[in-house]
Protein backbone atom coordinates (compact mmCIF):
# COMPACT_ATOMS: atom_id res chain seq x y z
CA UNK A 1 0.00 0.00 0.00
CA UNK A 2 2.28 2.11 1.09
CA UNK A 3 -0.24 4.37 2.30
CA UNK A 4 -0.96 5.21 5.62
CA UNK A 5 -4.42 5.66 7.62
CA UNK A 6 -4.33 7.78 10.37
CA UNK A 7 -8.04 7.78 10.95
CA UNK A 8 -8.03 4.09 11.26
CA UNK A 9 -5.62 3.59 14.34
CA UNK A 10 -8.61 5.88 16.92
CA UNK A 11 -11.24 4.18 15.28
CA UNK A 12 -10.50 1.00 16.31
CA UNK A 13 -9.42 1.60 19.55
CA UNK A 14 -13.54 2.97 20.09
CA UNK A 15 -14.45 -0.13 18.32
CA UNK A 16 -12.57 -2.39 20.68
CA UNK A 17 -13.65 -0.36 23.64
CA UNK A 18 -17.39 -1.22 22.57
CA UNK A 19 -17.43 -4.63 24.09
CA UNK A 20 -16.26 -3.84 27.08
CA UNK A 21 -18.39 -1.01 27.87
CA UNK A 22 -21.59 -3.15 27.02
CA UNK A 23 -21.00 -5.68 29.50
CA UNK A 24 -24.43 -5.77 31.43
CA UNK A 25 -27.00 -6.83 28.53
CA UNK A 26 -30.16 -5.07 30.30
CA UNK A 27 -28.42 -1.84 29.37
CA UNK A 28 -27.97 -0.33 25.86
CA UNK A 29 -24.62 0.34 24.56
CA UNK A 30 -23.81 3.66 25.72
CA UNK A 31 -23.83 5.68 22.37
CA UNK A 32 -25.42 3.81 19.41
CA UNK A 33 -25.01 6.05 16.00
CA UNK A 34 -25.55 5.74 12.21
CA UNK A 35 -25.86 7.87 9.14
CA UNK A 36 -28.61 9.27 6.90
CA UNK A 37 -27.09 7.97 3.94
CA UNK A 38 -23.32 5.84 3.71
CA UNK A 39 -22.88 7.14 0.70
CA UNK A 40 -22.38 10.69 -0.63
CA UNK A 41 -23.04 10.54 -4.34
CA UNK A 42 -21.08 12.78 -6.67
CA UNK A 43 -23.15 13.35 -9.65
CA UNK A 44 -22.81 15.13 -12.65
CA UNK A 45 -25.33 18.39 -10.95
CA UNK A 46 -23.14 17.56 -7.87
CA UNK A 47 -23.21 21.17 -5.45
CA UNK A 48 -22.32 19.36 -2.60
CA UNK A 49 -24.25 17.35 0.56
CA UNK A 50 -25.47 17.24 3.71
CA UNK A 51 -25.74 13.99 5.54
CA UNK A 52 -27.61 13.78 8.28
CA UNK A 53 -26.29 11.95 11.72
CA UNK A 54 -28.51 10.94 14.05
CA UNK A 55 -27.92 8.60 17.55
CA UNK A 56 -28.91 7.67 20.79
CA UNK A 57 -26.82 7.88 24.08
CA UNK A 58 -27.11 6.13 27.39
CA UNK A 59 -27.27 9.34 30.09
CA UNK A 60 -26.27 12.55 30.36
CA UNK A 61 -22.73 13.39 28.59
CA UNK A 62 -21.59 15.40 25.25
CA UNK A 63 -21.07 13.42 21.87
CA UNK A 64 -18.45 14.55 19.53
CA UNK A 65 -18.31 13.57 15.62
CA UNK A 66 -15.58 13.34 13.61
CA UNK A 67 -14.97 12.58 10.12
CA UNK A 68 -11.56 11.97 8.48
CA UNK A 69 -11.42 11.41 4.76
CA UNK A 70 -8.84 8.97 3.24
CA UNK A 71 -5.05 9.94 4.01
CA UNK A 72 -2.99 11.13 1.14
CA UNK A 73 0.47 12.34 0.94
CA UNK A 74 0.46 16.29 0.22
CA UNK A 75 2.99 18.61 -0.83
CA UNK A 76 2.96 21.76 1.15
CA UNK A 77 4.89 24.32 -0.79
CA UNK A 78 6.23 27.77 -0.12
CA UNK A 79 6.93 30.70 -2.69
CA UNK A 80 10.14 32.60 -2.29
CA UNK A 81 11.57 35.70 -4.54
CA UNK A 82 14.24 34.34 -6.83
CA UNK A 83 15.37 37.42 -8.88
CA UNK A 84 12.34 39.19 -8.59
CA UNK A 85 9.60 36.65 -9.25
CA UNK A 86 7.94 34.47 -6.74
CA UNK A 87 8.88 31.24 -7.24
CA UNK A 88 7.75 27.75 -5.81
CA UNK A 89 11.16 27.04 -3.21
CA UNK A 90 10.66 25.39 -0.49
CA UNK A 91 8.95 22.36 0.45
CA UNK A 92 7.80 19.43 2.92
CA UNK A 93 5.83 16.38 1.94
CA UNK A 94 3.40 15.39 4.71
CA UNK A 95 2.52 11.44 4.94
CA UNK A 96 -0.91 10.80 5.09
CA UNK A 97 -3.04 13.69 5.78
CA UNK A 98 -6.58 13.43 5.58
CA UNK A 99 -8.09 14.42 2.33
CA UNK A 100 -10.90 15.99 4.51
CA UNK A 101 -11.22 16.58 8.31
CA UNK A 102 -14.38 17.60 10.24
CA UNK A 103 -15.92 17.69 13.72
CA UNK A 104 -18.98 18.40 14.95
CA UNK A 105 -19.93 18.64 19.26
CA UNK A 106 -22.48 19.69 21.55
CA UNK A 107 -20.11 22.29 22.55
CA UNK A 108 -16.73 23.86 22.30
CA UNK A 109 -14.27 21.52 22.24
CA UNK A 110 -11.68 23.06 24.38
CA UNK A 111 -14.69 22.06 27.15
CA UNK A 112 -15.70 19.09 26.23
CA UNK A 113 -12.33 17.20 25.46
CA UNK A 114 -9.45 16.87 27.28
CA UNK A 115 -5.95 17.59 25.95
CA UNK A 116 -4.85 14.16 26.38
CA UNK A 117 -7.83 12.62 24.26
CA UNK A 118 -8.01 15.20 22.42
CA UNK A 119 -4.42 14.16 21.33
CA UNK A 120 -5.57 10.46 21.60
CA UNK A 121 -8.31 10.51 19.37
CA UNK A 122 -7.15 13.29 17.05
CA UNK A 123 -10.49 15.20 18.06
CA UNK A 124 -9.93 18.70 16.52
CA UNK A 125 -7.54 20.04 13.79
CA UNK A 126 -5.01 21.11 15.70
CA UNK A 127 -4.85 17.29 17.29
CA UNK A 128 -4.45 16.27 13.93
CA UNK A 129 -2.10 14.13 13.91
CA UNK A 130 0.65 15.29 10.32
CA UNK A 131 3.55 13.38 10.19
CA UNK A 132 6.12 14.49 7.75
CA UNK A 133 6.99 11.70 4.91
CA UNK A 134 10.27 9.78 5.82
CA UNK A 135 13.09 11.89 4.29
CA UNK A 136 11.36 15.37 4.66
CA UNK A 137 13.20 17.52 7.00
CA UNK A 138 12.72 20.61 8.67
CA UNK A 139 13.08 22.21 12.18
CA UNK A 140 10.10 22.22 14.41
CA UNK A 141 9.29 26.46 13.41
CA UNK A 142 9.17 25.49 9.96
CA UNK A 143 7.51 22.20 10.03
CA UNK A 144 5.04 24.55 12.31
CA UNK A 145 4.65 27.27 9.89
CA UNK A 146 4.17 24.16 6.90
CA UNK A 147 1.31 22.81 9.04
CA UNK A 148 -0.70 25.82 9.74
CA UNK A 149 -0.59 26.36 5.99
CA UNK A 150 -2.06 22.98 5.29
CA UNK A 151 -4.62 23.37 7.48
CA UNK A 152 -5.11 26.94 6.67
CA UNK A 153 -5.29 25.98 2.44
CA UNK A 154 -7.68 23.00 3.35
CA UNK A 155 -9.69 25.22 5.55
CA UNK A 156 -10.25 27.87 2.62
CA UNK A 157 -10.97 25.08 0.24
CA UNK A 158 -13.70 24.11 3.10
CA UNK A 159 -11.95 20.34 3.64
CA UNK A 160 -10.77 21.38 6.95
CA UNK A 161 -13.64 23.63 8.01
CA UNK A 162 -12.86 25.51 10.75
CA UNK A 163 -15.54 25.92 12.95
CA UNK A 164 -17.41 23.28 14.85
CA UNK A 165 -20.64 21.42 13.42
CA UNK A 166 -23.25 21.89 16.74
CA UNK A 167 -24.48 18.23 17.54
CA UNK A 168 -28.12 19.15 18.94
CA UNK A 169 -28.76 16.72 21.83
CA UNK A 170 -32.41 15.80 22.60
CA UNK A 171 -33.55 15.49 25.97
CA UNK A 172 -30.40 14.12 26.89
CA UNK A 173 -30.98 10.74 24.81
CA UNK A 174 -31.05 11.47 21.46
CA UNK A 175 -28.32 13.47 19.18
CA UNK A 176 -28.04 14.61 15.58
CA UNK A 177 -25.65 16.48 13.81
CA UNK A 178 -25.68 17.95 9.81
CA UNK A 179 -22.31 17.48 8.02
CA UNK A 180 -21.43 19.44 5.05
CA UNK A 181 -19.53 18.29 2.38
CA UNK A 182 -18.63 20.73 -0.40
CA UNK A 183 -18.51 20.42 -3.87
CA UNK A 184 -14.77 19.92 -3.93
CA UNK A 185 -15.11 17.02 -1.21
CA UNK A 186 -12.44 14.39 -2.35
CA UNK A 187 -13.85 10.87 -3.25
CA UNK A 188 -12.84 7.53 -1.28
CA UNK A 189 -13.37 6.09 2.07
CA UNK A 190 -14.23 7.74 5.33
CA UNK A 191 -14.94 7.10 8.72
CA UNK A 192 -17.67 8.82 10.92
CA UNK A 193 -16.53 7.87 14.28
CA UNK A 194 -18.71 9.25 17.31
CA UNK A 195 -18.09 9.58 20.99
CA UNK A 196 -19.86 10.17 24.08
CA UNK A 197 -17.66 11.77 26.69
CA UNK A 198 -18.77 12.54 30.28
CA UNK A 199 -16.84 14.66 32.95
CA UNK A 200 -13.43 14.20 30.78
CA UNK A 201 -13.67 10.48 29.71
CA UNK A 202 -14.99 8.41 26.75
CA UNK A 203 -17.59 6.35 27.68
CA UNK A 204 -18.98 4.86 24.50
CA UNK A 205 -17.90 4.93 20.69
CA UNK A 206 -18.33 3.75 17.48
CA UNK A 207 -17.55 4.02 13.79
CA UNK A 208 -19.17 4.11 10.65
CA UNK A 209 -17.76 4.01 6.97
CA UNK A 210 -18.75 6.99 4.80
CA UNK A 211 -18.07 6.36 1.18
CA UNK A 212 -17.64 9.41 -1.55
CA UNK A 213 -17.98 8.18 -4.60
CA UNK A 214 -18.97 9.86 -8.36
CA UNK A 215 -21.74 7.98 -9.97
CA UNK A 216 -23.17 7.71 -12.81
CA UNK A 217 -21.47 9.42 -16.16
CA UNK A 218 -19.14 11.11 -13.90
CA UNK A 219 -17.73 7.82 -12.30
CA UNK A 220 -17.68 6.17 -15.55
CA UNK A 221 -15.73 8.81 -17.56
CA UNK A 222 -12.68 8.82 -14.57
CA UNK A 223 -12.61 5.17 -14.72
CA UNK A 224 -12.54 5.64 -18.23
CA UNK A 225 -9.74 8.26 -18.32
CA UNK A 226 -7.94 6.07 -15.80
CA UNK A 227 -8.23 2.43 -16.59
CA UNK A 228 -8.02 2.67 -20.30
CA UNK A 229 -6.48 6.18 -21.09
CA UNK A 230 -5.19 5.00 -24.56
CA UNK A 231 -8.66 4.59 -25.82
CA UNK A 232 -10.04 7.70 -23.73
CA UNK A 233 -6.75 9.45 -25.75
CA UNK A 234 -8.15 8.38 -29.08
CA UNK A 235 -11.45 9.28 -28.39
CA UNK A 236 -10.94 12.46 -26.79
CA UNK A 237 -9.16 13.79 -30.34
CA UNK A 238 -11.61 11.77 -32.96
CA UNK A 239 -14.73 13.43 -30.93
CA UNK A 240 -13.51 16.90 -30.85
CA UNK A 241 -12.03 16.33 -34.74
CA UNK A 242 -15.36 15.26 -35.77
CA UNK A 243 -17.58 17.91 -34.00
CA UNK A 244 -15.29 20.77 -35.66
CA UNK A 245 -15.90 19.07 -39.04
CA UNK A 246 -19.73 18.97 -38.47
CA UNK A 247 -19.64 22.74 -37.22
CA UNK A 248 -18.13 23.66 -40.35
CA UNK A 249 -20.62 21.41 -42.52
CA UNK A 250 -23.07 22.60 -40.59
CA UNK A 251 -22.37 26.57 -40.62
CA UNK A 252 -21.37 26.81 -44.03
CA UNK A 253 -24.97 25.62 -44.98
CA UNK A 254 -26.33 28.13 -42.88
CA UNK A 255 -24.96 30.90 -43.93
CA UNK B 1 -26.52 25.58 -13.26
CA UNK B 2 -23.72 24.47 -11.74
CA UNK B 3 -21.80 21.01 -13.32
CA UNK B 4 -19.42 18.86 -12.17
CA UNK B 5 -16.67 18.13 -13.89
CA UNK B 6 -15.22 14.81 -13.52
CA UNK B 7 -11.47 15.03 -14.31
CA UNK B 8 -10.91 18.29 -13.19
CA UNK B 9 -12.96 17.15 -9.76
CA UNK B 10 -14.49 20.97 -9.18
CA UNK B 11 -18.01 22.27 -9.64
CA UNK B 12 -18.63 24.97 -12.05
CA UNK B 13 -20.98 26.82 -13.37
CA UNK B 14 -22.23 25.26 -16.73
CA UNK B 15 -23.52 28.68 -18.01
CA UNK B 16 -20.26 30.76 -17.02
CA UNK B 17 -18.33 27.57 -19.13
CA UNK B 18 -20.29 28.24 -21.93
CA UNK B 19 -19.93 32.41 -21.86
CA UNK B 20 -15.90 31.89 -21.38
CA UNK B 21 -16.32 29.60 -24.75
CA UNK B 22 -18.16 31.80 -26.44
CA UNK B 23 -16.71 34.90 -26.08
CA UNK B 24 -13.22 33.37 -26.55
CA UNK B 25 -15.21 31.83 -29.64
CA UNK B 26 -16.11 35.59 -30.47
CA UNK B 27 -12.75 36.92 -30.14
CA UNK B 28 -11.07 33.46 -32.35
CA UNK B 29 -13.64 34.22 -35.20
CA UNK B 30 -12.63 38.14 -35.26
CA UNK B 31 -9.41 37.86 -34.81
CA UNK B 32 -8.56 34.50 -37.06
CA UNK B 33 -6.36 32.63 -33.99
CA UNK B 34 -6.93 29.85 -31.31
CA UNK B 35 -7.86 31.75 -28.90
CA UNK B 36 -5.87 28.99 -26.70
CA UNK B 37 -3.65 31.53 -25.20
CA UNK B 38 -6.69 33.66 -23.89
CA UNK B 39 -8.82 30.11 -22.83
CA UNK B 40 -5.86 28.49 -20.45
CA UNK B 41 -5.54 31.58 -18.48
CA UNK B 42 -9.03 32.32 -17.71
CA UNK B 43 -9.94 28.28 -17.07
CA UNK B 44 -7.37 28.80 -14.35
CA UNK B 45 -8.56 31.36 -13.17
CA UNK B 46 -12.46 30.48 -12.37
CA UNK B 47 -10.67 27.36 -10.69
CA UNK B 48 -9.31 24.83 -13.20
CA UNK B 49 -6.52 22.81 -11.68
CA UNK B 50 -3.75 23.84 -14.39
CA UNK B 51 -2.68 20.75 -15.47
CA UNK B 52 -6.26 19.50 -16.71
CA UNK B 53 -7.16 23.34 -18.17
CA UNK B 54 -3.94 23.05 -20.30
CA UNK B 55 -4.60 19.22 -21.75
CA UNK B 56 -8.26 19.87 -21.90
CA UNK B 57 -7.76 23.62 -23.90
CA UNK B 58 -5.67 21.74 -26.32
CA UNK B 59 -8.58 18.84 -26.52
CA UNK B 60 -10.85 22.12 -27.63
CA UNK B 61 -8.32 23.66 -30.25
CA UNK B 62 -8.65 20.54 -32.35
CA UNK B 63 -12.47 21.05 -33.10
CA UNK B 64 -12.02 24.80 -33.29
CA UNK B 65 -9.18 24.38 -35.64
CA UNK B 66 -10.74 21.69 -37.84
CA UNK B 67 -14.03 23.86 -38.31
CA UNK B 68 -11.60 26.85 -39.64
CA UNK B 69 -9.08 24.60 -42.05
CA UNK B 70 -12.24 23.25 -43.88
CA UNK B 71 -12.66 26.80 -44.84
CA UNK B 72 -9.42 27.74 -45.60
CA UNK B 73 -9.02 24.08 -47.22
CA UNK B 74 -11.84 25.09 -49.71
CA UNK B 75 -10.30 28.12 -50.84
CA UNK B 76 -6.71 26.36 -52.24
CA UNK B 77 -5.36 28.17 -49.16
CA UNK B 78 -3.23 24.70 -47.48
CA UNK B 79 0.04 24.13 -47.72
CA UNK B 80 -0.22 20.60 -46.92
CA UNK B 81 3.79 20.11 -47.86
CA UNK B 82 4.64 22.65 -45.51
CA UNK B 83 1.81 21.72 -42.88
CA UNK B 84 3.93 18.48 -42.98
CA UNK B 85 7.37 19.37 -42.72
CA UNK B 86 6.47 21.48 -39.43
CA UNK B 87 4.06 18.65 -38.16
CA UNK B 88 7.37 16.24 -37.97
CA UNK B 89 8.93 19.20 -35.49
CA UNK B 90 5.70 19.85 -33.90
CA UNK B 91 5.19 15.91 -32.92
CA UNK B 92 8.62 15.85 -31.68
CA UNK B 93 8.00 18.74 -29.62
CA UNK B 94 4.65 17.62 -28.35
CA UNK B 95 6.42 14.53 -27.26
CA UNK B 96 9.23 16.40 -25.45
CA UNK B 97 6.91 19.04 -24.18
CA UNK B 98 4.41 16.36 -22.81
CA UNK B 99 7.41 14.85 -20.64
CA UNK B 100 8.52 18.24 -19.67
CA UNK B 101 5.08 18.91 -18.21
CA UNK B 102 5.36 15.61 -16.47
CA UNK B 103 8.66 16.30 -15.06
CA UNK B 104 7.70 19.95 -14.04
CA UNK B 105 4.67 18.89 -12.24
CA UNK B 106 6.67 16.44 -9.80
CA UNK B 107 9.45 19.62 -9.45
CA UNK B 108 6.09 21.59 -8.15
CA UNK B 109 7.29 24.37 -11.11
CA UNK B 110 4.27 23.79 -13.65
CA UNK B 111 2.44 26.87 -12.50
CA UNK B 112 5.65 29.10 -12.82
CA UNK B 113 6.71 27.84 -15.92
CA UNK B 114 3.32 28.03 -17.58
CA UNK B 115 3.34 31.56 -16.32
CA UNK B 116 6.84 32.51 -17.60
CA UNK B 117 6.21 30.85 -20.85
CA UNK B 118 2.95 33.08 -21.11
CA UNK B 119 4.49 36.29 -20.32
CA UNK B 120 7.75 35.64 -22.37
CA UNK B 121 6.11 35.07 -25.52
CA UNK B 122 2.40 37.07 -25.07
CA UNK B 123 5.14 39.81 -24.40
CA UNK B 124 6.83 39.38 -27.55
CA UNK B 125 4.55 38.62 -29.77
CA UNK B 126 2.15 41.13 -28.57
CA UNK B 127 5.04 44.28 -29.38
CA UNK B 128 6.08 43.10 -32.30
CA UNK B 129 2.00 42.86 -33.65
CA UNK B 130 1.51 45.91 -32.31
CA UNK B 131 4.31 47.99 -33.91
CA UNK B 132 3.47 46.66 -37.05
CA UNK B 133 -0.12 47.35 -37.04
CA UNK B 134 0.55 50.76 -36.10
CA UNK B 135 3.12 51.63 -38.57
CA UNK B 136 0.43 49.76 -41.02
CA UNK B 137 -2.15 52.25 -39.99
CA UNK B 138 0.60 55.45 -40.11
CA UNK B 139 1.11 54.34 -43.72
CA UNK B 140 -2.19 53.87 -45.20
CA UNK B 141 -2.77 57.42 -43.62
CA UNK B 142 0.23 58.83 -45.34
CA UNK B 143 -0.68 57.05 -48.34
CA UNK B 144 2.84 56.41 -49.40
CA UNK B 145 3.34 54.43 -51.94
CA UNK B 146 6.54 52.32 -51.11
CA UNK B 147 6.60 49.38 -52.32
CA UNK B 148 7.47 46.28 -50.32
CA UNK B 149 10.01 43.06 -51.85
CA UNK B 150 8.20 40.85 -53.40
CA UNK B 151 10.21 38.08 -52.00
CA UNK B 152 12.81 38.28 -48.98
CA UNK B 153 16.05 35.83 -48.01
CA UNK B 154 17.00 35.16 -44.40
CA UNK B 155 19.88 33.39 -43.27
CA UNK B 156 17.50 30.54 -42.39
CA UNK B 157 17.44 30.24 -46.70
CA UNK B 158 20.82 29.28 -46.29
CA UNK B 159 20.72 25.77 -44.45
CA UNK B 160 21.28 22.15 -46.50
CA UNK B 161 18.46 19.84 -46.96
CA UNK B 162 16.69 22.39 -49.62
CA UNK B 163 12.33 21.28 -50.12
CA UNK B 164 10.39 22.74 -53.14
CA UNK B 165 7.25 24.17 -51.68
CA UNK B 166 4.87 24.99 -54.37
CA UNK B 167 1.95 26.42 -52.64
CA UNK B 168 4.08 28.51 -50.73
CA UNK B 169 6.22 29.36 -53.24
CA UNK B 170 9.53 28.92 -51.96
CA UNK B 171 12.34 26.84 -51.89
CA UNK B 172 14.07 26.55 -48.27
CA UNK B 173 15.90 24.31 -46.47
CA UNK B 174 13.27 21.72 -44.18
CA UNK B 175 15.42 22.05 -41.23
CA UNK B 176 13.96 25.86 -40.33
CA UNK B 177 10.21 24.53 -40.34
CA UNK B 178 10.76 21.53 -38.24
CA UNK B 179 12.73 23.55 -35.79
CA UNK B 180 9.54 25.92 -35.42
CA UNK B 181 7.25 23.01 -35.57
CA UNK B 182 9.40 21.59 -32.53
CA UNK B 183 9.14 24.85 -30.82
CA UNK B 184 5.88 25.50 -31.66
CA UNK B 185 4.77 21.64 -30.46
CA UNK B 186 6.57 21.87 -26.97
CA UNK B 187 4.49 24.67 -26.11
CA UNK B 188 1.31 23.81 -26.98
CA UNK B 189 1.95 21.19 -24.20
CA UNK B 190 3.37 23.32 -21.82
CA UNK B 191 0.58 26.42 -22.15
CA UNK B 192 -2.06 24.52 -24.06
CA UNK B 193 -2.75 26.82 -26.93
CA UNK B 194 -2.42 26.09 -30.25
CA UNK B 195 0.64 28.45 -31.00
CA UNK B 196 -1.15 29.75 -33.84
CA UNK B 197 -0.09 33.27 -32.24
CA UNK B 198 3.74 31.90 -32.44
CA UNK B 199 3.59 29.64 -35.67
CA UNK B 200 2.03 32.54 -37.64
CA UNK B 201 4.52 35.27 -37.69
CA UNK B 202 7.12 32.81 -37.84
CA UNK B 203 6.02 31.56 -41.03
CA UNK B 204 5.76 34.94 -42.13
CA UNK B 205 9.14 36.54 -40.99
CA UNK B 206 11.53 33.54 -40.54
CA UNK B 207 10.23 31.04 -43.30
CA UNK B 208 8.93 34.00 -45.85
CA UNK B 209 5.57 32.50 -46.68
CA UNK B 210 2.91 34.39 -48.44
CA UNK B 211 0.24 35.47 -45.65
CA UNK B 212 -2.99 33.80 -47.68
CA UNK B 213 -1.57 30.56 -47.29
CA UNK B 214 -0.38 30.52 -43.35
CA UNK B 215 -3.57 31.10 -41.84
CA UNK B 216 -4.76 27.42 -43.08
CA UNK B 217 -1.28 26.20 -42.77
CA UNK B 218 -1.05 27.04 -39.50
CA UNK B 219 -4.03 25.56 -38.16
CA UNK B 220 -3.71 22.56 -40.52
CA UNK B 221 -0.64 21.69 -37.93
CA UNK B 222 -1.96 23.09 -35.17
CA UNK B 223 -4.93 20.27 -35.99
CA UNK B 224 -2.53 17.80 -35.69
CA UNK B 225 0.13 18.98 -32.62
CA UNK B 226 -3.30 19.67 -30.32
CA UNK B 227 -4.33 15.86 -31.26
CA UNK B 228 -0.95 14.45 -30.48
CA UNK B 229 -1.03 16.76 -27.17
CA UNK B 230 -4.32 15.45 -26.30
CA UNK B 231 -3.31 11.86 -26.53
CA UNK B 232 0.11 12.23 -24.60
CA UNK B 233 -1.59 14.19 -22.01
CA UNK B 234 -4.41 11.42 -21.87
CA UNK B 235 -2.30 8.36 -21.56
CA UNK B 236 0.97 10.01 -19.49
CA UNK B 237 -1.14 12.43 -17.01
CA UNK B 238 -4.76 11.73 -17.38
CA UNK B 239 -6.07 15.62 -17.22
CA UNK B 240 -7.89 15.09 -20.44
CA UNK B 241 -11.30 16.18 -19.62
CA UNK B 242 -14.21 15.62 -22.22
CA UNK B 243 -16.78 17.09 -20.78
CA UNK B 244 -14.97 20.37 -20.11
CA UNK B 245 -13.56 20.28 -23.67
CA UNK B 246 -17.25 19.72 -25.48
CA UNK B 247 -18.89 22.52 -23.04
CA UNK B 248 -16.59 25.12 -24.57
CA UNK B 249 -16.93 23.70 -27.31
CA UNK B 250 -20.79 24.67 -27.99
CA UNK B 251 -19.81 28.04 -26.87
CA UNK B 252 -17.27 28.55 -28.86
CA UNK B 253 -19.24 27.35 -32.21
CA UNK B 254 -22.05 30.42 -31.58
CA UNK B 255 -19.19 32.94 -30.56
CA UNK B 256 -17.29 32.20 -33.99
CA UNK B 257 -20.09 32.46 -36.02
CA UNK B 258 -20.74 36.58 -34.48
CA UNK B 259 -17.14 36.82 -34.01
CA UNK B 260 -16.31 36.60 -37.85
CA UNK B 261 -19.34 38.60 -38.97
CA UNK B 262 -17.86 41.50 -36.49
CA UNK B 263 -14.25 41.11 -37.93
CA UNK B 264 -15.45 41.97 -41.77
CA UNK B 265 -16.37 45.30 -39.91
CA UNK B 266 -13.26 46.09 -38.84
CA UNK B 267 -9.77 46.41 -41.56
CA UNK B 268 -7.09 44.06 -40.88
CA UNK B 269 -4.60 45.96 -39.23
CA UNK B 270 -7.30 47.48 -37.11
CA UNK B 271 -7.71 44.13 -35.88
CA UNK B 272 -4.17 43.09 -35.27
CA UNK B 273 -3.51 46.32 -33.23
CA UNK B 274 -6.38 45.52 -31.34
CA UNK B 275 -5.28 41.66 -30.41
CA UNK B 276 -2.37 43.46 -29.71
CA UNK B 277 -3.70 45.15 -27.16
CA UNK B 278 -5.29 41.88 -25.75
CA UNK B 279 -2.56 39.95 -26.24
CA UNK B 280 -0.51 42.55 -23.99
CA UNK B 281 -3.41 42.92 -21.36
CA UNK B 282 -3.51 39.45 -20.78
CA UNK B 283 0.82 39.39 -20.31
CA UNK B 284 0.59 42.54 -17.96
CA UNK B 285 -1.72 40.65 -16.06
CA UNK B 286 0.45 37.43 -15.77
CA UNK B 287 3.24 39.23 -15.28
CA UNK B 288 1.86 41.52 -12.16
CA UNK B 289 1.22 37.59 -10.64
CA UNK B 290 4.40 36.62 -11.29
CA UNK B 291 6.31 39.88 -9.65
CA UNK B 292 3.68 41.32 -6.86
CA UNK B 293 3.90 39.76 -3.19
CA UNK B 294 1.25 37.42 -3.42
CA UNK B 295 -0.84 37.44 -0.65
CA UNK B 296 -0.67 34.05 -0.10
CA UNK B 297 3.40 32.15 -0.28
CA UNK B 298 1.72 28.37 0.46
CA UNK B 299 0.14 26.23 -1.78
CA UNK B 300 -0.87 22.38 -1.50
CA UNK B 301 -0.23 19.65 -4.12
CA UNK B 302 0.11 15.87 -4.78
CA UNK B 303 3.48 14.65 -4.76
CA UNK B 304 5.12 12.85 -7.36
CA UNK B 305 3.11 11.43 -10.87
CA UNK B 306 0.20 10.75 -9.06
Amino acid sequence: MGRRFPGMLPSLVVVALLPALSISPAHAQPLIADLSKHVVAITTGFTGSDVLVFGAVEGKGDVVVVVQGPGQDVVVRRKGRVSGIWANRDSLTFAGAPSFYAVAATGPLAKIVPDAIARQEQIGVDYLRLKLKEGSLAGPGERKLFRAALVRLRARDQLYPKQVFPVTLIGNRLFRATLHFPANVPTGTYTVRFYLLRDGKIIGGSSSPLYVNKTGMNAELTAFAHEQSVLYGLLAVLIAGFLGWLGAVVLRRHN
Amino acid sequence: MQIYLPIAEVSIDVFLLLFLGGGVGFLSGMFGVGGGFLMTPLLIFIGIPPAVAVASEANHIIASSMSGVMAHWRRGNVDFKMGGVLLIGGFLGSFAGVQLFSWLRTLGQIDLVISLSYVVFLGIIGILMLLEASRTILRSRRQSGARRRLHQHYWVHRWPLKMRFRKSKLYISAISPIIIGFVVGVLASIMGVGGGFLLVPAMIYLLGMPTMMVVGTSLFQIIFVTANVTFLQAVTNQTVDVLLALILLAGGVVGAQFGTRAGQLLRGEQLRGLLALMVLAVCIKLALDLVLTPSELFSVGTPGSH
